[in-house]
Order: C-alpha cells, then structure tokens, then sequence
C-alpha cells in the first residue's frame, strides 16, 4: 500500500514567515491573518491547506457541545518495529510530544447546527494520518458509538494510507474499520466521508470510500497507489489533475465537492434526509 | 528458476536425474549411489527449508513453479464452471470465479491467477487485479449467498494493479466495498493464501470466517522491498525489512491474522504440486464440513469479532449483534 510520497516534498512554508503566509499552490504571498480567516485557504488560487483535526472540530460541531471517546488509545506497537535508525516506539514518543495527540484520529460526539452526530477527524501530522491499530480501533469504537445511538457518522479523512511499522495489523484496520461501517449500512445508520488532502492507500481503499456519501475537499489529492507507483509502473506521464478531487467526481467516486467553509452548512442539509423516520 | 539458497539441493537434485537415466542401460548399476544421494537431497533440504529466512520465505512464496490457482482448479474439484464479468466494465483475468464441486461439495471458487507462460502472465496483468476483477468477484460472492453455497479464496497476488484507468475506475473504492460487503455475507467464507498475500489486493477477497496460510506462502502490507525504500532509504535492505514486517505463516499464526497453517511438502509446494493441493483440499473441506452448521446470523457476528479483535487496544466492549 503506498506510502504517499510527495506530500512530504510539500512542507509548508507557511511557519517561515510570521507576517504573511506563502501558499504552497501558487506561492501567492497572504498575510497571515487573512489567510486563518480564510480557513488556511488561498484567496488567490483556493488551494486547501491541511489543517489540525482540533481546527476541524471548530469548524464542524457547535461550540461547547463536543464530548471525546477513546481518548486514552495510543499506539501499542504490535510488532515491536525497528527499521535501521529507530524504533517505532521512540518514534511514536516522539510524535505524541510534538503532537500532543494519542492517535492520528480524534473521535467523540457533539451537535453539528443541533442535530446529534458522532465525528472521526484524522490528523495528517501524526504518522502522515496512517491507520495504525488504534486508528483503526477509535474509528469502529466510534461508529459503535454511532449504531448504538442511532447518530449519524461523519469521517474526516487525511491519510498516507497503512502504517507500514504496524505490518499486517495495519492492514487489518480496513477489514475492521469496513466490517463497522458495514453494521451501520445494515441498521440504517447515516455515515458520511469527508475526503481531505491527501487520502490514500489503506484509508481510501476501506471507509473513506464507502460514505453513503462522499465529498472532498477542492483540490484535494485522493487515490489508491501513490502517483509516482503508478508513473513507474506504466512507464507514463499522468495528467496534471490526475486523483483530484474533481478528477474522482468526473469518474464518479465523489458525490460531491465542497469548499472548507461551506462543508458544515453542506453536511447539516444532507442530513436532513437521511434521518426520515 | 532456482532460489539461490537452494544450489546444492539442485545440483543433487539433477544428478540423482542423471544416474536414473543411466541406470536403465543394462550394464550398469547405481542404485545405491542414487539411494545415498537421495538420503542426502532429504537431509538437506530439512536443513535448509527448516532455516529459512523471511525473506527467503519471500522467494519460496514468489517461486513461479509453485501451484497457481488453474492447479487447484484442476486438483481439487470435479467440476468447475467459469463465470465471467463484473456486469458493469469487463471480465477480471487475474480474478477468477466459478461453481466448482470439490469432492461432492458445492462451491464458489474464487482465486488469483499469476499465469505462467509469458502469455498468460500477460494476460493475467501477473496476478494483479484491477477494480472489475474485485467487482466480480463481489458479485458472485452475493450469488453464493443467495444461492446458500460457502466461497472459497485462494489468493496469490503481489497488490491489487497501480495503473491508471484502475485509478479512474476506481480501485480504492472497489476494495473498500468488498471489505463493507465481506463483513456480512450470510454464507461461509474460507481464504487460503497460497503464495503472496499482497496487502489491500490480497485483502480485497480475504475477508473470510477461517484464513489459512500455505507455510511458505508470505502475507504483507507492503512489498519488502517497497518498506526498505522508504524506511530504509535502501530497496537493497528487503531481508531487513521482510524480518520486522513479519510475514511469515508461523508468525501470522501468532499473531492472530490467521487460523491455521498449511504445511507444505518438504522442499516447498514448487517440489510437490499435488501433495499441496491434496493438503488444501483437506483443510477447505474440514473448516467447510464444521461451518456448515454455525447459524448465518452467528457466523456474520463471529466474523465481525475475528477482525475486531485484531490489533485491538484493550478489552473495551463493542456492541454484539
Ligand atoms: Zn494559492
């Protein structure tokens, strides 16, 4: 499963400047505090940038009503991975301080314009958004929540794909997080993906593709193999706009594209008939 | 082809040939140069095959005179009637599909295909299916169901195809869906790995009530060499890498993600085709012959906490069903 190479060409040059904001599509200089009340989106070219799972939080569940599940599950390194320079573990300490998060995945319950959802949000900062097993076991713990309640789902996807330090256990993340989804199909229980940038691999070939509705975000890079997998294996060039977002919608694979702003007013209307008793 | 590790036992190998062929003139006798030589391939293969490595497990599993799926097909049932087509873009060579009767019990058989001449490798895109492959084979999963017969997997494929049109024709989504609609399929499910479990391409059709591993067959999340690349920064630290993913049958055993190991005839299943088969054979009609009488209702349940309890962090109760 493809690690998803490019994004870490991408780093943001956002941190260098105090002042003004440099966007990483088309390097239009912003000033900083324009930019965060766009919702890190570039008036210029509408490029997205990756934003925290706590700023998404913000952006999605009504203030004050937000309960978290699971918030104890970290990493538990199954295989007790080391490749040539460090252990998983000392990598996984690592991250966690300079993160602040247990997982790539916040999960809890709250109100989204009043209606009762519960919310997994990846986080791309931790180990790229990679379904390690406690990815894997927050989002079924809290699509349980959701069956349970009878809530609808919401996931919010930003991911590389597997965590290869986790080996088959990651990989079994995506029958378990499906096998989910699937009980929630079965009752009738709304689940809806939100496909931010990047979602790959692992993630997208489990519940980030199977929404009974999928939106994206503009621009947002979503695939199976990683582009540069893909380019070595055809031996071809691929089109410029090839696993965008509007590149899956004009295949078919997105319901819908939605800009950041507006995915909270898009995804309250939706719910609206999804919940016809 | 010959695994390098395996040299000597050739070498031994192809002059034990060479003495039986000249011991049918009359005038000469070497039967017990051939009885000792023979004693001694035995012993070394023991040696050697009960040392390997991972990643020479990762050559043993890749070792193209291994049984592919048209062995067991052909080995193992009495009838097989080929369904084509996934109904909505094409007919999946590297996936295929059929009725099969294996001694008397009524299947689907669903397996990868490699090929093995060139023409067939071709055909087949070497094992690696594209969205329709994984369509059909969901589709024909749904009949099975309706139908009340059990499915049977055998997987052999390096990864699901990374080109293009699967990009566009949605390759991601085609897994994602077979994992969603694996998880309730009210009829039994048995998966036998039989070479390369090539992570989400194998685990498209792998979501099943028992998973056996043939014992030098290989299950991943990723190529060893891919890890290597990227951890590593050197393709060239595979062995390093197929040691910490963990892929062998005997650890995967261990770790939950399969129920039962397949043994091999000594020497691998590449030595002795029909040995193999027979020793599948087996095991896919024990597990059938004890699914048979679980409940539909119990069976989706029971499948749902075999993959739940995988990589699970504590003992956290999740509804039953
Ligand atoms: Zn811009």
């Amino acid at each position: 499963m493809a690690w998803f190479s490019k994004t870490k060409q991408r780093k943001s040059s956002i941190d260098k400047d105090e002042l003004w904001a440099v966007c990483d599509s088309c390097k239009a200089h912003v000033y900083r505090e324009e930019w965060e009340k766009n919702l890190k989106v570039c008036p210029k070219c509408g490029y997205h940038e990756r934003i925290t799972c706590q700023q998404r939080l913000q952006l999605t569940i009504d203030e004050g009503t937000f309960e978290e599940l699971d918030s104890d599950i970290e990493i538990s390194d199954p295989l007790k991975f080391s490749d040539a320079k460090s252990s998983y573990a000392d990598k996984a300490a690592d991250t966690k301080a300079k993160t602040g998060l247990n997982e790539a995945v916040l999960t809890g319950f709250g109100t989204l314009n009043g209606i009762s959802v519960v919310i997994a949000i990846m986080d791309f900062r931790f180990f790229g958004g990679s379904l390690g097993s406690g990815t894997g076991d927050k989002i079924l713990l809290a699509s349980d929540y959701a069956l349970r309640h009878k809530q609808p789902y919401i996931v919010f996807s930003a991911s590389g794909g597997a965590r290869m330090q986790e080996g088959i256990i990651s990989l079994m993340q995506m029958a378990k997080t499906c096998a989910g989804i699937s009980r929630l199909n079965k009752a009738g229980v709304p689940y809806i993906s939100v496909l931010t940038n990047p979602t790959f691999g692992g993630v997208s070939a489990s519940y980030a593709m199977v929404g009974d509705i999928n939106i994206a975000e503009p621009g947002a890079l979503i695939g199976f193999a990683g582009r540069r997998v893909i380019e070595q294996t055809i031996k071809q060039k691929l089109p410029e706009n090839f696993q965008t977002s509007e590149y899956l919608l004009e295949h078919g694979f997105i319901d819908a594209i939605v800009e950041r702003k507006k995915i909270k007013s898009f995804l309250h209307s939706v719910l609206q008939y999804s919940m016809r008793k | 082809m010959s695994l390098d590790f395996e040299d000597q036992i050739v070498e031994l190998e192809n002059r034990i040939e060479e003495l039986i062929k000249l011991n049918a003139a009359p005038d000469v006798q070497f039967d017990t140069e051939i009885a000792e030589l023979k004693k001694k391939v035995q012993q070394l293969i023991k040696e050697t095959y009960g040392n390997l490595s991972p990643w020479q497990v990762v050559h043993v599993a890749r070792h193209q005179d291994r049984p592919h799926f048209e062995d067991y097909i052909e080995g193992m049932s009495s009838e097989f009637i080929e369904l084509h087509g996934d109904r909505c873009y094409g007919d999946d060579r590297a996936m295929i599909c059929g009725f099969a009767t294996i001694d008397g019990q009524k299947v689907m058989l669903i397996g990868m295909s490699k090929g093995r001449t060139t023409n067939e490798k071709i055909a087949n895109n070497f094992g690696m299916a594209n969205p329709e492959g994984y369509r059909k084979a969901l589709r024909l999963m749904r009949l099975a169901e309706r139908y009340n017969i059990p499915i049977v997997c055998l997987i052999d494929t390096p990864a699901a195809y990374p080109g293009k049109e699967a990009e566009e024709r949605g390759q991601a989504e085609a897994i994602a869906r077979n994992l969603t609609e694996m998880a309730s399929i009210e009829t039994p499910i048995i998966v036998v790995i039989t070479g390369e479990g090539g992570s989400g391409g194998a685990l498209g059709i792998a979501v099943g009530d028992i998973v056996m591993m043939l014992s030098f067959a290989i299950y991943s999340v990723i190529p060893p060499e891919g890890c290597a690349a990227i951890l590593w920064r050197d393709s060239e630290k595979a062995p390093d890498a197929a040691k910490a993913l963990k892929i062998t049958a005997k650890e995967l055993l261990e770790l939950g993600v399969i129920d039962e190991i397949i043994n091999e005839p000594p020497g691998g299943a590449h030595r002795n085709k029909e040995t193999t088969i027979l020793a599948v054979k087996e095991a896919i009609l024990r597990h059938l012959k004890t699914l048979e009488h679980v409940g539909r209702k119990k069976l989706v349940n029971k499948r749902f906490e075999k993959f739940v309890k995988l990589g699970k962090f504590d003992d956290r109760k999740y509804s039953s069903h």
